[in-house]
Order: structure tokens, then sequence, then C-alpha cells
């Protein structure tokens, strides 16, 4: 049963993405408005043993990863504890809440010009825009979430003689797992959304860059390729979240 | 009753009052409310639906302190909510993070006293006893119903508690389990002769699972009667046939009736329910 369902999405999937790619091929020989301007996919796919010959390619692919996973790593790192910090404390919450509210409508490629001036290096700056980027959405997520926690929970752990630690690594830290693991997944969308913004702002090098430079240099198919390169990064950066997500929440899994 | 043996007050409760809002909002919940327990009976308490029952159980546990009064348990005031004076809620409770052996576990664990090899050894057995050692590695959400509350069931009594208090812990299950649940339940307070606080709206549960009935009163809600339940263990479903069961049933009802008819009076609907029962039944 299981096992069938998943084939068949598959199968649906790839025919969908199938028929994506058939109209638009149509589309561009046929002279559609919009799509005969664009490199039809035989013309992407013609370019792209040459592109992903030139380890160049491979290169922005590892600097676009290496940012966005340092930068949402930082924003992980910091943003879950504030925001269990933020749930279990009323003083922290209500220090805190106010700047960070100023803060967060502040898109974090509004950043970017102070952050080159205040990083020493392009790469730490870009980082940090990353870090912006996927930082409030946690701290809010995992603050939302904690402060969500079932209350008679709480009362029977204290009723067991749960000492604070407990109530916190066995009750809290667990029962906002599930937000956390959300905050992830919407914080990673937003990391690859900056990082391909910021690295054409202010890069030299990753798929944001590359994509970029091949309009400069006019190599359209190349555009595409970078485009793709995006999309499929993002997609597996969010399906690994995803699988870790469904490991470490067993128990919402479906009977 | 004359043959009772003499039996250490565990538990003792002298004038308790407790009410809540302000001005002329305010409702007084609980007035001159005094009882004892006893070690290793099990004492059920009965009243009307909303005469402060769960306020009750609240002050016991320690989860709310009284406006007058005190709670001793052996002697020594109750303050704050203890693993000494377990609370088996309503709905159910159980972490759904945890397996139902997790839940179970979980008392002992941070309590930090005993080995933990012997706290899982205590474990299966327990889970055993409640016909739950096949599920001890679901989730709660992969449960019945009635197996989560033998599950939290469970994780109460692997704490040995001074005092086991029961907040009507088969409501909301239907009619066939909930009967499932007091033989289960009467298996296991049979087998170990814990002292059990077990709060119940039911009747017939409250006089086939007690030694003693405590009945209480329309709010303010204070004890009003006491009856000692001499009815033979191990009790089985055939009990409640028995003419000493109906006796007993009999006298609780009267009181019970008097309760309603003095809360009719002062307008509540829920006693007009009950009135029309009661002469529904003595017809």
């Amino acid at each position: 049963m299981a096992k069938n369902s998943t084939t068949l999405s598959l199968r649906r999937g790839l025919v969908s993405v199938l028929g994506l790619l058939a109209f638009w091929e149509i589309g561009r020989r046929l002279h559609f408005p919009f799509l005969s301007a664009v490199p039809a996919p035989t013309e992407v796919f013609a370019s792209l043993d040459q592109i992903v010959g030139n380890s160049k390619f491979w290169n922005d692919w590892i600097a676009s990863f290496s940012r966005v996973l340092s930068g949402f790593a930082l924003a992980q790192l910091i943003g879950i504890p504030v925001g269990l910090l933020m749930a279990m404390s009323r003083t922290l919450r209500y220090l805190w809440f106010p700047p960070l509210e100023i803060l967060r409508p502040i898109p974090p490629l509004a950043w970017v010009p102070t952050s080159i001036i205040f990083w020493p290096t392009t790469e730490l700056s870009i980082i940090f825009v990353i870090f912006l980027g996927a930082f409030f959405t946690v701290v809010l997520t995992v603050l939302g979430g904690a402060r969500a926690i079932d209350e008679r929970l709480i009362r029977a752990a204290r009723s067991f003689g749960s000492k604070p630690r407990d109530i916190f690594w066995r009750i809290v830290l667990p029962a906002t797992l599930p937000s956390i693991i959300t905050g992830m997944a919407v914080g990673m969308g937003v990391t690859w959304e900056v990082v391909v913004a910021a690295e054409m702002i202010a890069g030299k090098s990753g798929l944001g860059y590359f994509t970029w430079a091949s309009y400069v240099g006019g190599n359209y198919p190349q555009i595409i390729v970078g485009m793709a390169s995006i999309g499929i990064a993002g997609y597996l950066s969010s399906g690994a979240i995803r699988v870790l997500g469904k490991q470490a929440t067993p128990w919402q899994r479906q009977i | 009753m004359a043959s009772m043996p003499a039996r250490r007050a565990l538990l003792e409760v002298k004038d308790l009052a407790k009410g809540f809002g302000f001005g002329p909002l305010r409702q007084q919940v609980l007035e001159n409310c005094s009882f004892g327990l006893q070690s290793e009976r099990l004492t059920v308490l009965i009243g009307p639906s909303g005469c402060g029952k769960s306020t009750l159980v609240n002050i016991l546990a320690g989860y709310e302190a009284p406006d007058a009064g005190e709670v001793r348990l052996l002697g020594t005031p109750v303050a704050g909510p203890s693993a000494e004076r377990l609370v088996v809620f309503q709905e159910t409770a159980l972490f759904p993070w945890m397996t139902t052996f997790q839940n179970v576990i979980y008392g002992p664990l941070v309590q930090r006293d005993m080995r933990r090899d012997e706290i899982e050894a205590n474990a299966i057995v327990l889970l055993e006893h409640v016909g739950l050692k096949d599920f001890k590695d679901k989730y709660p959400s992969q449960l019945s119903g009635g197996m989560q509350r033998r599950a939290e069931l469970a994780r109460a009594i692997i704490n040995n508690p001074k005092l086991m208090i029961l907040d009507e812990p088969f409501r909301g299950l239907d009619a066939m389990t909930r009967e499932l649940m007091q033989e289960y339940f009467l298996k296991l307070y049979e087998g170990r002769k814990q002292s059990v606080f077990f709060v119940t709206s039911e009747i017939e549960e409250a006089i086939f699972l007690a030694d003693q009935l405590l009945i209480m009163s329309n709010r303010p809600g204070q004890i009003i009667k006491t009856i000692d339940v001499d009815l033979p263990r191990p009790r089985t479903a055939s009990l409640l046939t028995s003419t000493e069961y109906l006796r007993y049933k009999d006298e609780s009802l009267e009181v019970l009736h008097g309760e309603a008819v003095k809360a009719f009076a002062e307008g509540s609907k829920a006693a007009a329910d009950f009135l029309e029962a009661y002469a529904d039944q003595n017809r």
C-alpha cells in the first residue's frame, strides 16, 4: 500500500515535470509571447555538457552551499536557544521582543550595504545576511512552539518530581521539536532566496553569481542552468530537512 | 463497621476553604471541607457535578493553595506538587513524544533513586499487569483511549506514591471500556494495596471500587456523609446485582438526592436532571 502510493506519486511528479519541459520546448518553437525569448530545454541540454564539465561550475555549487549551511547553522545555533529562553523567561521575552520585532521587517538584502561595511570580508557579510534571513523565522517559530506546550504535561512532569533540567530536556525540548523543524524548513527556503540575491550584489562566486554573470556575458542557456541549479539545490536542502525532521519526531509519524 | 481495625491516618484534611473571583462575582467552591484518608484503602469521593471535586484534587495535589484550612500527609503539611501524591488526570496527559514504556519509567527516572535496570524491570511487570506489554514501544497516539488510561495508571503506580489521586480517570470512555477499566483497576489495587483517592461522579463506579465512600455537597463543597463499603474483595462485576451492593447504592443515592433537592431550589439545572433520573429509578 505504502510502496504503491510512493511509486504512484513518483510517477505523477515525473509526468508533471516532463509536461512542463514539453510545454516550454513547444512554446519556444512556436514563438509563444514570453517563451520565445527563453532558450528551449533542448538548447539548454546541448550546452549542459560544456558547463557541467567545467569545475568552476561545481565550485559555484560548493560556494553557495557552504554559505547557506554556515548561515543556516548559525541561525539555528543562536535562534533556537534565543527562542527557548524567551519562551521560558518572561523578563527575557519582554526585553528582547521589541527590538526583534523592529529588526524583523527589514528585508535581509537591505542589510547588505551595512554588513559589507561592518564585516572584514565579503564572504562573512554574505553569511551574515543569510543568517539574518533565517534567524527571525527560527526565533519566532520556536518561541511560538514552546509557548504552546500543554500545561497539563508540565504539571504531570512536575508532580513526578522532575528537576528543572528534566523539564527542559525531557519535556520542553521534545515538545518544541516539531516547531523547531518547521522553523528550519521555512528558514531554509529564505536562506536560498537570500544567498542568490546576495551573491548577485556582492559575490565573486556561487550559483547566484554564476546566473548573473551568465546574463552579463550573454550566455542565455547558462542562465537557465544557473536557475535550475538553484531550484535543485533548494529542493535538496529542504528535502534533507524533511527527512531529518521525520527521523527526529517519530511520534508524529502516521500509524 | 464495628470490626474495622484501627488504621493510621494517612491524609488529614481540615476546614478547607477555597473561592474564586472577586466582589459580587465571588464563588465559594469549598467551605469547611474536612475528612481523613486511611492507609491502604481505596476512598472514593462522589458528588454532583460542579461541586468542587476538581478544586479539591488540585489542592491535595499541591497545584493550588487553599484560602483556609490545611492538608497534612502523614503529619506534614502539603505544599506544592510531589511524587508522594500523584494525580491521574481526567484527560490523558501522557507525553506524546515518549513510547508507552518511556512514559512509564519517566517518574523513577527523574527521581533518580533506583537503578535503571530495576526501573525497567518494574515497568515491564506493570505493563504486563495492565495488558500493555505488547504495546510498550508504541506512542500514545497509537493507543486506544482505554489503553492510554491504563498506561497512565501504570505511569503513576510505578512511583509507589504514598497517595494516588485519580480525578475521574475513566470519564469519556464508552460504557464497555469503562467497565473493563474498572476491573483492571481493581485487579491492580487489590494486588498492591496502595492508598488511593478516587474521584468520580458515577455512583455505580464509586460503590464498586470503594472501601470508603465520601459524599460531597453542592457548592460550597464539604463532605456530608462517609460510608464504609464492606463488600468482599476481590470484587467482580457479579457484585453489581447483590443486595448489599444495592443497599449501599440506595443509601448514597438518598444523600445525593437530598443534595439535588437543595441545589434545585437554588436553581441548578444539573440537579433537575438528577432528580428526574432519580424519580425514574424509584418509580
